[in-house]
């Protein structure tokens, strides 16, 4: 099945074959990066940029690096050096970028949306790197073949997701590809961090449990996933301080013995040590948090691959 | 697409007898069996390596190393293809250094997968040298390349197709000449 989408927007509309295929993509990705020469010729020529209006080491490195590894031409635009600073608009910017030619532009934005808008305006195929509190589809994919090279598969598995579920795109396109999976999902955090209604949102109904009971949250649970705790919004007071919320949402390995036994855990980074998880367990021997690193690669290169496949079908056949 | 089947080439019996002989062909052509590894070009390259390797070890009591490659991403037309090749892994577990790497496929037509599987290779290493091995050669090549060992030499129209069906990918074994009815 050919992957037909020009950009990656947002987990909401992929189908379930289209994420199938990207996961299989990326899993015969991940040998590339094990060889003595990580590079194949696949995207030789093809120009790829990177524009970051957030804050980004991660995220901004996997891409520049997958798009290396398959030999495309990585730049990376950081905002605070851009023309940005002097007051251009973000569709000004990207015109000038386009009259480059690149063939993918990758985009990290505070706003939700700002990816879409390019989309409709650009030639370019558009990645979304993290726009606003909306989607951060890249990270619900790695989170995915990273949970699958540990379980058999993701339907009816038991996720726990748990912190800032409100500020977090993390969470969405997670709960979004996962719930498409079919696995079983609750989210947790103090009420503050829990949005009103989530439980009744247009993809996740049905399928999704809120709770701010950590220990019900983690009960038989197959994969714990903790959210980082946006420390730069703590001065908006969502909880009375830090040391409190690590006592009630705190993953530590006494609370992780209401999990399943071979429960994995994973966090999607920066990890605040103390804060949202213990070192114990972020170092310990059930954390998948540095393999969910490496699949980023792995799967950022599938979405470079697939995103800029079979142009010719789509510039003059009947496309999608 | 309808196909028409104009001649079967090869019955199952002939593709096990094409196999031992290209077995004790490459062992003969390298002086024994030894610093050899064999590498199937997916897909039915694979189950075509495993059998060679089989063959190995029954006639020479040889074990070899078996890996497979993938060689999409380094396929010349991949930018202007109408449908992306689904890619699947590549797995060399073992260094190719200084080894005699055969590389094996079903059917050599044009040479184009040969030199892709080639530039694919020498990512992993540097081998001794590496050879070439195919059940059925077909004609018509469009690069400079040919095989070491051949199973079986066909002359084809650039309009026919040959297809080499295997049980392990298939659940049926047979080599068919088959062209386009319409």
């Amino acid at each position: 099945m050919p992957f037909n989408a020009k950009h990656l927007l947002s987990i909401e509309n992929l189908s379930i074959d289209q994420i199938q295929l990207i996961l299989a993509t990326a899993n015969s990705f991940r040998e590339i990066s094990k060889r003595p020469i990580k590079k194949v010729p696949a995207l030789r020529g093809k120009t790829v940029i990177n524009l970051f209006f957030e804050a980004s080491t991660r995220t901004r490195a996997s891409f520049e690096i997958a798009a290396k590894r398959l030999s495309a031409d990585a730049i990376n635009i950081p905002v605070s050096a851009s023309s940005i600073a002097k007051g251009e608009t973000l569709i000004d910017t990207v015109r000038n970028l386009e009259a480059m030619a690149p063939d993918v532009i990758v985009i990290r934005h505070p706003s939700a949306g700002a990816p879409h808008q390019l989309a409709k305006r650009c030639t370019a195929c558009i990645v979304n790197a993290g726009d606003g509190a909306h989607e951060h589809p890249t990270q619900a994919l790695l989170d995915a073949l990273t949970i699958l090279n540990h379980k058999p598969t993701l339907k009816d598995l038991r996720v726990v997701i748990i912190g800032d579920i409100a500020h977090s795109r993390v969470a969405r396109s997670n709960c979004l590809l996962l719930g498409k999976m079919g696995a079983h999902l609750t989210v947790c955090g103090p009420p503050t961090l829990l949005p009103v209604n989530f439980d009744q949102m247009g993809p996740f109904a049905g399928s999704l449990t809120v709770t701010d009971c950590m220990s019900e949250a983690l009960d038989g649970a197959d994969v714990v996933m903790m959210l980082r705790i946006q420390l730069e919004r703590q001065q908006e007071a969502f909880f009375p301080s830090v040391r409190e919320y690590f006592s009630s949402y705190g993953l530590t390995s006494q609370r992780m013995k209401s999990a399943k036994r071979d429960a994995i855990i994973m966090h999607p980074g920066p990890i605040n040590r103390g804060v949202e998880i213990s070192s114990e367990v972020a170092d310990g021997r059930y954390s998948v948090i540095l393999n969910q690193v490496t699949n980023g690669v792995a799967v950022r290169m599938a979405i470079l691959y697939l995103v800029t496949g079979g142009r010719e079908q789509r510039e003059f056949g009947p496309g999608p | 697409m309808n196909l028409l089947e104009k001649a079967k080439l090869m019955t199952a019996g002939e593709i096990g007898a094409a196999l031992r002989g290209l077995a004790q062909e490459i062992v003969a052509h390298n002086g024994g069996g030894h610093g050899i590894a064999l590498v199937g070009i997916r897909r039915r390259g694979v189950p075509l390596a495993e059998r060679l390797a089989r063959a190995f070890w029954e006639i020479e009591s040889i074990e070899v190393s078996v890996g497979c490659l993938d060689i999409n991403l380094y396929r010349d037309d991949l930018s202007t293809v109408a449908t992306q090749p689904i890619i699947q892994s590549t797995e060399i577990d073992f260094p190719i250094n200084k080894k005699i790497v055969v590389l094996v496929d079903d059917v050599l037509y044009t040479g184009r997968t040969v030199r892709a599987a080639m530039d694919a290779l020498v990512d992993y290493g540097r081998p001794k040298a590496i050879q070439l091995c195919v059940l059925i050669d077909r004609g018509h090549r469009e690069l400079p390349i040919q095989a070491n060992f051949v199973g079986k030499t066909v002359k084809t129209k650039e309009s026919e197709m040959v297809e080499v069906r295997l049980n392990e990918v298939d659940q049926i074994e047979g080599v068919l000449l088959v062209e386009n009815a319409s």
